[in-house]
């Protein structure tokens, strides 16, 4: 293509058409000498690490910790330390577990609590998305709907059970109202405040673009403030579990909650373990469902991430 | 005075156009008459008279502060909560390029060259123009991925392609390293001898307003004290070393920086 650059020689290229100025094979021209540096370069910055850093990460060094934590419990168990009563071995919940399994009764607390879990979310999250746009998007929203949320939000939900007790009953509709109202909070305060703060750059340039209001709002500001309702999303979903413990330990007979209810008043250490280790792979699950949307939705971050 | 507040209101008042009836065949793409602006009790452009022709490329020079940015914006109509009076007038085809490239970081590249391009086949118009700057094959790579200047040539093909009378551009090299200046210095003046846009650049650095302008104004203290034509295109060799070099000179004096030949030169006076 471009003949061999010579040192003593500083001939200008061409700059016939745009293309060409930018398309200067500027890299092949140089000498081999650079670029056999340049190599070796990047091989050792593999290697190192900053000396005063933390250090370098290991594959499987987060489960480094919890490993631990169960091999201190079987060994306790092992020894006699903790009192059986107090709390079971790790062979006694397994061998539960797996009882529960069989019977069938892990599988229906387990529907009940996810079918709940999940109904007060997505109404949550639909109430709340939807205040959050009419709020970030109007003036006249935002006056009208963010005083009473604030209210409501100084109010602990939790506080405010027994009146939906009486207005709902112990039903389900009582739990998943219960659920949705804790839920909706977070996802509100997030879509609204990330509406409220999409750069103002942007605006500039939408109107010397001369965009329509809905261009501007698809194309800008919806696409703008889902970080922020993914992240309020992660919130929610992790209260939604916090709701979910709280709502089933009043008046239910189904239920995580209600089988370790239960076994409380049986004293069986065994079961309330193996409803909690429950609760916390929902958490942790659904953590990471929600982290894999962000991953999915949010694509143009990840370079600036990684 | 009539309140004037930018683009969407910009026809002239009936007085005016009777003012500039006569001036025969109209090739202005801007009109500026006593342009004032002001922010509280600053005045921040005092009297701005200002016209530009078809494909013209006027360079607008000035310290910070000197008000350059404020009448850009003011012929962009993005000066609101802004005080002041006067008229302007400038065409509806108008397309601005920022000092920040200023692109949807959740956007391809083509997306954003599209964004808000009405008429036949934006895509494929929006293609064409990121080939002509350059960056064929990368219309789906995310903003995030690109250089400094990569991303301000995206913005210069967002400007283009929307076929602008009137080029705005604002410090547009500003953040960029040296080489890549003058890598866009020539982009910048090929695309806009394919366009003829009318051109107004705010910059503060003299080099680029010589090298990229045929005309060159001085803002200062909001009023314009220098309307210089560079007439660098006709000359060649020594004459046009000369003129660079003689121009370079009087703008420099005129913002006020006392270089190392006008020492001499005054030295040379005295001695």
């Amino acid at each position: 293509m471009s003949p061999p650059v010579n040192n003593s020689v500083l001939s200008p290229p061409e700059f016939g058409t745009p293309v060409s100025v930018w398309a200067a094979p500027v890299s092949s021209s140089l000498p081999d000498a650079t670029s056999a540096h340049e190599t070796r370069e990047a091989g050792e910055q593999v290697k190192r690490y900053s000396r005063l850093g933390p250090g370098r990460p290991r594959r499987y060094g987060p489960v480094i910790g919890p490993l631990l934590l169960l091999a201190l419990w079987t060994l306790g168990s092992l020894t006699g330390l903790i009192d059986h009563r107090t709390l079971s071995p790790p062979w006694v919940v397994v061998k539960t577990a797996g009882e529960l399994i069989a019977s069938g009764r892990l599988w229906d607390n387990f529907s009940t609590s996810l079918g709940r879990a999940a109904q007060g979310l997505f109404w949550g999250v639909l109430a709340g998305g939807l205040l959050g746009v009419v709020a970030g998007l109007s003036r006249i929203g935002e006056y009208v709907v963010d005083g009473p949320i604030q209210i409501k939000r100084a109010i602990p939900t939790l506080a405010v059970i027994p009146l939906l007790m009486l207005w709902l009953g112990i039903g389900e509709g009582m739990k998943i109202t219960t659920i949705a109202l804790i839920v909706f909070v977070p996802i509100y305060i997030q879509t609204h405040d990330s509406l409220r703060s999409i750069d103002s750059r942007f605006l500039e340039l939408s109107e010397t673009l001369g965009v329509s209001r809905g261009e501007f709002l698809r194309n800008v500001v919806l696409p703008g403030a889902l970080p922020g309702f993914l992240l309020g999303l992660r919130f929610a979903v992790t209260s939604s579990w916090l709701a979910l413990v709280v709502v089933e330990q009043v008046n239910s007979t189904a239920g995580i909650g209600y089988m370790i209810e239960l076994a409380r008043t049986y004293g069986q250490t065994e079961v309330i373990i193996v409803g909690l280790t429950l609760y916390a792979f929902l958490g942790l699950g659904s953590d990471l469902l929600v982290r894999l949307l962000q991953r999915r939705v949010l694509r143009w971050r990840r370079t600036l991430e990684d | 005075m009539a309140q004037n507040t930018g683009r969407l209101n910009s026809n002239f008042t009936e007085g005016f156009i009777s003012k500039f009836a006569d001036s025969t065949p109209d090739d202005r793409v801007v009109e500026v008459r006593r342009l004032v602006r002001g922010f509280g009790k600053r005045i921040v452009l005092d009297g701005i008279d200002l016209d530009i022709r078809k494909g013209e490329f006027v360079a607008l020079l000035g310290r910070s502060g000197s008000g350059k940015s404020t009448l850009l914006r003011a012929l962009a109509g993005l000066d609101y909560e802004v005080s002041g009076g006067g008229q302007l007038r400038v065409p509806n085809k108008l397309s601005v390029v920022f000092q920040d490239a200023r692109l949807l970081p959740w956007k391809s590249l083509l997306e954003n060259v599209a964004y808000g391009l009405h008429g036949v086949d934006p895509q494929e118009r929006a293609r064409a123009a990121l080939a002509e700057v350059g960056l064929a094959g990368r219309e789906r790579a995310w903003p995030g991925e690109l250089s400094g200047g990569e991303q301000q040539r995206v913005a210069l093909a967002r400007a283009l392609v929307r076929d602008p009378e009137l080029l705005l551009a604002d410090e547009p090299f500003g953040a960029l390293d040296a080489l890549t200046r003058l890598r866009m210095h020539a982009l910048l003046r090929q695309l806009c001898e394919r366009h003829r846009p009318g051109v107004l650049l705010v910059t503060h650095d003299v080099d680029e307003a010589i090298s990229l302008a045929d005309r060159i104004v001085v803002i200062h203290e909001g009023k314009l004290i220098v309307d210089l034509q560079v007439e660098l295109s006709a000359q060649h060799g020594l004459a046009r070393q000369a003129r660079i070099v003689e121009v370079r000179k009087y703008l420099l004096a005129s913002l006020g920086v006392q270089t190392d030949e006008n020492h001499i030169a005054e030295e040379q006076a005295a001695a």
